[in-house]
C-alpha cells in the first residue's frame, strides 16, 4: 500500500487535561503514565463508516418524537463539520444527548429534584450533509445542579459525538450557549486551558438559522483533527 | 490556514442515553468466517473500584486483515457483513464483554505487518478526553516483532495482551486500568 497520511495532533493547550482536579472526577481516573506517542497506521487513517442505513432520519428532531411537544423553549442547532484544512467532513454521524428543559436527564442516576418530561427524552443523530452539515431541532436544555462541589451547578449545555473519517478524528464535546453566567464557574468547561479554544465552545445565537415565531436559532461548528499534508513514514 | 481542532469534554455520567442507540456488543453474525472470540474484562480506577458509567469503541479489521472502510485498498477479501465496530457500555460493577472474530494482521510502518490487534477507545464520566489503547492477543509470535509494542516498555506490555479464561480458546480476558498499579497503556492518537 502507499504510505499513508496521519492525523495531526492537537494544537498546546487546546484539548482539557486528563487530571483536572477541580472536576473531581477525574483524580481518579485520568492516567498517571504519559500517553505513548502512537504514529498513525492504517488502523487509525480507518475508522467505521456510517450511512443512511444506520439512522432514523426522524431522530434529528427532538421535540417531535413522542405524542406530545416537550415543555421549554425550542430551539434549531446547526452547523458544520469541518476538518483543520477547513474541509467539510461528509456523511459523519453526529450524536447528541441533553438534559430537558427542567435541567433532568431521562437516566436512572439522574436524582436532581426536577420533573422528567414524558415528550422528550433527549437524545437524537444525523449524518452531516455533502458540505458537512448537520441541523437539530430540540429544547434549550436547563442547568443543573452537580455534586462536584459546593452550590455547583452546570452551564446549559449539549453533548455531541463526532466519528468523522476515521478512528483517529472521534470527538466528544459539550456545545455551550452565549452569555451563561454559569461558564466562569464550571470545571469541565474550564478544563480546556487555552482561552479561545473554550470560546469555541459556545454556540452563537444565529438569526439565519431562527425559525420565525418559531424557534431561536444557534450554530455550531464543530472542527475535526486534519489530515498531515506531507506523506507520514516510519521513523 | 490551519483551523484548530475543537476540545474533547467528558461524555458525562448520562451519556447512555445518547449512545445506547448505537450499542454492538456482537461484531460478527453467523456467517462471517473467522475465529469466534470473546473479550471480557473490567474498567477500573485508580483506588480498584469499578467504573459503571465507561463505554468502549472497538474497531478492528476482518478476519483476512482488512478494515471496512474506503482507504483499506489492500487486495484482500472484504466482508460486507463484518463492520468491524462495537460499542459496549460496562455494567454496575465496571464489566464489559464482546464477541467478534479475530482480526487478521493489518499493514504498519514500513508495510511490515502488525500484530493483530483491535483499536479501542475508552469513554466515561471523569475522562475529560476519550482514552486509546489496544487489545493483542495471546501466544501471537508477531507481538515480539509489532512495532507498537515496541513502543511500550517490556514491563507494560502485558496491560495491553489478553489472556485466555476459562479454559476456551476463544475466551479472552482483557481489562482496563485507568490508573495506578498495573495501569493500562494508553497512546497519544
Amino acid at each position: 500500500m502507499k504510505h499513508l497520511a496521519g492525523y495531526r495532533r492537537p494544537y498546546p493547550g487546546t484539548q482539557p487535561n486528563y487530571l483536572s482536579p477541580l472536576y473531581r472526577s477525574s483524580i481518579k481516573r485520568a492516567p498517571t503514565e504519559p500517553l505513548i506517542y502512537l504514529p498513525h497506521t492504517l488502523s487509525e487513517v480507518t475508522g467505521p463508516v456510517f450511512g443512511p442505513g444506520d439512522v432514523d432520519v426522524k431522530a434529528c428532531d427532538l421535540t417531535h418524537l413522542h405524542a406530545g411537544e416537550p415543555l421549554g423553549e425550542r430551539i434549531v442547532v446547526r452547523g458544520r463539520v469541518i476538518d483543520e484544512n477547513g474541509r467539510p467532513v461528509p456523511n459523519t454521524l453526529v450524536e447528541l444527548w441533553q438534559a430537558n428543559a427542567s435541567g433532568r436527564y431521562l437516566h436512572k442516576w439522574d436524582q436532581h429534584d426536577a420533573p422528567l418530561d414524558p415528550n422528550f427524552t433527549g437524545c437524537g443523530h444525523t449524518l452531516t450533509d455533502a458540505e458537512g452539515r448537520y441541523r437539530f431541532v430540540t429544547i434549550r436544555p436547563g442547568e443543573y445542579p452537580w455534586r462536584n462541589h459546593y452550590n455547583a451547578w452546570r452551564p446549559a449545555h449539549i453533548h455531541f459525538s463526532v466519528f468523522g473519517p476515521a478512528f483517529a478524528t472521534r470527538l466528544i464535546t459539550q456545545m455551550y450557549f452565549p452569555g451563561d453566567p454559569l461558564l466562569p464557574f464550571d470545571p469541565i468547561f474550564n478544563s480546556t486551558p487555552d482561552e479561545k479554544a473554550r470560546e469555541r465552545l459556545i454556540s452563537q445565537f444565529d438569526w439565519e438559522t431562527t425559525l420565525p415565531v418559531q424557534a431561536l436559532g444557534y450554530r455550531f461548528d464543530m472542527v475535526l483533527s486534519g489530515r498531515e499534508s506531507t506523506p507520514w513514514e516510519a521513523k | 490556514m490551519s483551523l484548530r481542532a475543537t476540545s474533547s469534554q467528558t461524555v458525562g455520567p448520562y451519556f447512555a442515553i445518547g449512545l445506547t442507540w448505537l450499542e454492538r456488543s456482537d461484531l460478527a453474525e453467523p456467517g462471517v468466517p473467522g475465529e469466534r472470540i470473546s473479550i471480557e474484562g473490567r474498567v477500573l480506577d485508580g483506588d480498584g473500584n469499578p467504573v459503571p458509567d465507561a463505554v468502549l469503541e472497538v474497531w478492528q479489521a476482518n478476519s483476512h486483515g482488512k478494515y471496512a472502510h474506503p482507504e483499506d485498498t489492500q487486495k484482500k477479501p472484504a466482508e460486507p457483513a463484518f463492520r468491524g465496530f462495537g460499542r459496549i457500555p460496562t455494567d454496575d460493577e465496571g464489566r464489559f464483554r464482546f464477541t467478534t472474530i479475530k482480526p487478521g494482521p493489518v499493514p504498519g510502518p514500513d508495510d511490515r505487518l502488525q500484530a493483530p490487534h483491535i483499536a479501542v477507545t475508552v469513554l466515561a464520566r471523569g475522562l475529560l478526553q476519550r482514552l486509546v489503547t489496544r487489545i493483542y492477543f495471546p501466544g501471537e509470535p508477531a507481538n515480539e516483532t509489532d512495532f507498537a509494542l515496541g513502543l511500550v516498555s517490556p514491563e507494560r506490555r502485558g496491560t495491553l495482551i489478553a489472556r485466555q479464561t476459562g479454559g476456551d480458546a476463544g475466551r479472552l480476558e482483557w481489562n482496563v486500568i485507568l490508573q495506578g498499579p498495573g495501569e493500562t497503556v494508553f497512546f497519544d492518537c
